[in-house]
This record gives C-alpha cells, sequence and structure tokens, in this order.
C-alpha cells in the first residue's frame, strides 16, 4: 500500500520536473533555462555596474562536459548510499524474518 | 542559490561567514549526541545526507524558463531536528565550491546560512506546526520540506540585496528583482522536493520505524 503510494509520489514529482520543458518551447535563438545563479549574476550587472568579484575560484572544471560529470558524480555518489542503504536493511529484516515490512 | 565566488563584498562574505560558525558547531554537537544516545541513527543520518547530495546536484527546468536545484535539507531537520543539516549541507557547499566553481569559499558563509541554516529551521518548523494543527505526517514533511527550499531561495535574494541595494529604492527593490530570478524559478522545484522528501520519509519509517519516533506521536525532539 505504501510502495504505491510512493510511486505516485515519483511520478507527481517526475510530472513537475516535466511540465516546465512542455510550457516552454525551444526558442530559435537565445538561451532557455539556464541557470539561477548565473541570472543573478546578470542582475548584479546592472544594480551595481562597477561591482568586479574580489576572488576567483580556485578551480573551474575545464568545460561543461567535466562540469556535468562531477554534477553527475556527485548525485552518483547520494544515490548509491541511499540505494545501498536500503537495500541492506530490507535484507536484513526480511532475512529476521520480519517479512510484514518487507 | 549559490552566490558567486567573489560576488558578496568582503564584509558581507564575513558577516554571513560569522552568522554560519555557531550553527555548524552547534549541528556537530547535536549529531554527536544523537549518534552517542542512538548509534543505529549514524545510518540514517547518512541518508539525510545523501539525499542532500543528490538534490544539490539536480539542476532542474522551471516554469519561469530558467533551471535551479532543491537543497535536500529539509528530510533531516525533520527527522532530527533544525542544527544537524547545518555541518552536513556546509560539507556539500564546499565540495560543490571546491570542485565545481559553484557557489565559493568567500561566500560559503553566505550560501551555508540559507541552505544549510534557514532552510532546515524553516522545514522544522513547518513539520511540527503542521503536526501541532493535527495534519498527517506526509502532508507535513511535503511542507516542511517544500517551504524549506523555498525560504533558502528568498535567503538568498536577501543576501544579495543587502549587498547590492539598487540605486533607486534601495534593498526592497532589489530584493524584489533577485527574489524575481530566484524564489519564482524555485516554485515547482520546492513542489518537487517536498514529493521526493515524502518518499524517502515513508522509506525510512518503512525499514526504521522502531528507530524513528512513531508517526502517531512524534515525541523525538
Amino acid at each position: 500500500m505504501r510502495v504505491s503510494r510512493n510511486y505516485v509520489l515519483v511520478l507527481a514529482a517526475v510530472l513537475v520536473m516535466a511540465l516546465p520543458l512542455v510550457l516552454h518551447p525551444r526558442p530559435r535563438e537565445g538561451a532557455l533555462f539556464t541557470g539561477a545563479d548565473g541570472q543573478a549574476k546578470d542582475a548584479i550587472a546592472i544594480l551595481a555596474p562597477g561591482y568586479q568579484p574580489w576572488i576567483q575560484s580556485p578551480w573551474k572544471p575545464p568545460s561543461g562536459e567535466v562540469e556535468s560529470l562531477l554534477f553527475a558524480l556527485q548525485a552518483a555518489l547520494g544515490a548509491g548510499f541511499i540505494g545501498y542503504h536500503f537495500g541492506v536493511r530490507r535484507e536484513r529484516l526480511r532475512r529476521d524474518g520480519d517479512s510484514s515490512r518487507c | 542559490m549559490h552566490i558567486m565566488e567573489g560576488y558578496l563584498p568582503l564584509a558581507h562574505a564575513v558577516g554571513w561567514s560569522l552568522a554560519s560558525a555557531p550553527f555548524v558547531a552547534m549541528g556537530l554537537r547535536a549529531i554527536g549526541g544523537r549518534i552517542e544516545a542512538q548509534p543505529e541513527l549514524k545510518m540514517v543520518l547518512g541518508v539525510s545526507a545523501a539525499f542532500t547530495f543528490v538534490l544539490s546536484a539536480l539542476k532542474l527546468p522551471s516554469v519561469t524558463g530558467s533551471c535551479s536545484h532543491p537543497t535536500g535539507t529539509g528530510l533531516g531537520a525533520i527527522l532530527f531536528g533544525p542544527l544537524v543539516m547545518a555541518p552536513l549541507g556546509a560539507i556539500v557547499l564546499l565540495f560543490q565550491a571546491l570542485l565545481l566553481a559553484h557557489g565559493g569559499l568567500s561566500t560559503l558563509g553566505a550560501n551555508v546560512f540559507s541552505m544549510a541554516v534557514v532552510g532546515p529551521l524553516a522545514a522544522w518548523g513547518v513539520y511540527k506546526g503542521a503536526r501541532w494543527i493535527g495534519l498527517p505526517a506526509g502532508l507535513g514533511v511535503f511542507l516542511g520540506a517544500a517551504l524549506g527550499d523555498l525560504l533558502t531561495y528568498v535567503t538568498t535574494s536577501f543576501q544579495l540585496a543587502l549587498a547590492f541595494p539598487s540605486a533607486q529604492g534601495g534593498v526592497l527593490v532589489s530584493f524584489q528583482k533577485f527574489a524575481g530570478i530566484f524564489a519564482f524559478t524555485q516554485l515547482p522545484l520546492a513542489i518537487c522536493e517536498g514529493l521526493l522528501t515524502v518518499v524517502i520519509y515513508n522509506l525510512l519509517h518503512q525499514f526504521h520505524g522502531h528507530l524513528l519516533a512513531p508517526r502517531k506521536a512524534e515525541v523525538s525532539e
């Protein structure tokens, strides 16, 4: 019962994520779905035209590809841990004969 | 919500770092206390940290036509109280500042304050309030996680407005500008985060029901 409710919740989350992609058709020119952080940077350039960052990042990913690799790695580490944990947990509960929880 | 490296004046960077530091310290103590009392909770804490790792790596599209990411800090705050996520969120932000040039060391204090202090506090407070007025646990978790996510970005908007007040209209006008970028973008993402947090919360209760406070009578705090 609870498992099926989780499926519904995940499906709803996927729909909320997909909705903007349907609502905004791809523009012929210009970028869509750029990062809000970058837009804030542009807003700062308008509000304080003379502002220069006084310190630079010690290291930047050399390309968008490398950046996406690191983001994927971050998500994979987190998701891997969560999946491993629930897998171990489920097996342990099953082995201990607590079948009502599985 | 990541304020980029160097995009806060020095005084603001120092100020927000000083504001965040005690929460990180109290959070470390809170984690130590909880693990000492219940060592089995270590793995549940790990799941909370991993959840933040996943969610803050996902840049999602929003109805405003831009992209942002959820924070994932609501889960731990709802399970363990508002302080434990301060150090855990700080670790995630440090990882992103050093390896991804996402956020920065100078803005780490400000980013910790929005994502790992205000967000978890809001999530925990909303969840407790929802339970207090008798809402079901699942709905409370959803509201807490979603509003914690949203308030993180409201805080970022406020931090930037404070640092870059508009020449005409001052902090308030700037705040509207930054909130227009961050907060509206965040609305569907906050809903997403709320939904996914309920899923993990359900799973944790399914597999750790004996460890976590009973769903009906929340007495853990």
